[in-house]
């Protein structure tokens, strides 16, 4: 179910009311949203609300989609919206703490070269450990980085959302994305190394 | 030419520019120091092949799959703006 074209077929049978239509899109859609909306409450049960919400708001909202964003982005869209003004981590967040921003100590010496150099496993992790294993490490380690980091992997990484995308529905700046960006992909790659040499 | 595009990366900045690196957000020059250091720094460019990796993990991570309580909560959403629709206008 990508391409405009089957969106744009989706969307109008939804408006003719057709109930599979909406379990297709519920299918593709509720476990990303679900994941997403994650990022931005509390907890699972927040989140499942928000996400219905959603999902209400969405089809309420059909008349006004128009086909000119991808039907991702619009979904996107209203959820991160709905999230944010339920925002309970949100206002907490939206100034960047120090650990968001930090560099991880003590791996460099004063100098600035490297006193604990990367274990080398980029090549074992391709050949013996199977891409789902890292994927499920990824997931699980997504939970559990500072909110900023894991919105902006979310979207970013993960949903493939475009910078401006990014930028825009988190209301942050290109500097901070590139902050963020840094910051959450240097954790999960901690993460994803002490899963293959913990082996 | 300003004289610090002259001076070598250390590792501890090669890192800090790679995920902009990955992304294509350095500019030409800076990212013409990088790859020098790259060449020559087997750690960093190791450190570089792992963070690709992360990015394209991070990609292909699935969501948990719907439940068939969740995909029957949602049809009673559908079917309450079915109501809404056929009842208001
Ligand atoms: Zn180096």
């Amino acid at each position: 179910m990508t391409g405009p074209a089957t969106e744009v077929e989706l969307i109008d049978r939804l408006r003719r009311g057709d109930q599979t239509a909406f379990t297709e899109l519920v299918t593709a859609y509720q476990p990303r949203m679900l994941r997403l909306a994650r990022g931005f409450v509390p907890n699972q049960a927040v989140a499942e609300e928000v996400v219905q919400d959603t999902w209400l708001a969405v089809l309420r909202g059909l008349e006004r989609f128009e086909g000119r964003s991808s039907l991702t982005t619009w979904l996107f869209a209203i959820l991160v919206n709905r999230a944010k003004s339920t925002g309970v981590r949100e206002s907490r967040d939206r100034l960047l703490s120090a650990d968001e921003v930090a560099d991880p100590p003590g791996r460099f010496d004063a100098t600035g070269a490297w006193s604990s150099p990367p274990e080398p496993w980029s090549e074992r992790a391709e050949d013996r450990l199977d891409a789902e294993r890292l994927a499920v490490r990824a997931r699980k380690h997504l939970d559990t980085l500072p909110t900023a980091q894991r919105q902006v992997l979310l979207l970013h990484d993960v949903e493939g959302l475009s910078r401006e995308e990014v930028r825009s529905l988190l209301d942050i700046t290109e500097g901070n994305l590139r902050v963020l960006l840094h910051r959450g992909r240097s954790r999960v790659r901690a993460a994803l190394e002490s899963e293959v040499t913990a082996r | 030419m300003r004289v610090w595009a002259a001076r070598p990366l250390v590792c501890r900045d090669a890192v800090s520019i790679m995920s902009d690196f990955v992304d294509g957000r350095l500019p030409r020059r800076e990212a013409n120091r990088l790859e020098r250091h790259l060449a020559d720094c087997p750690h960093c460019h190791e450190h570089l092949e792992q963070l690709r990796l992360t990015i394209r993990t991070l990609g292909h991570a699935e969501p948990e799959a719907l439940t068939e309580t969740a995909l029957d909560d949602l049809i009673e959403v559908y079917q309450r703006w079915r109501a809404e629709e056929s009842a208001g206008m």
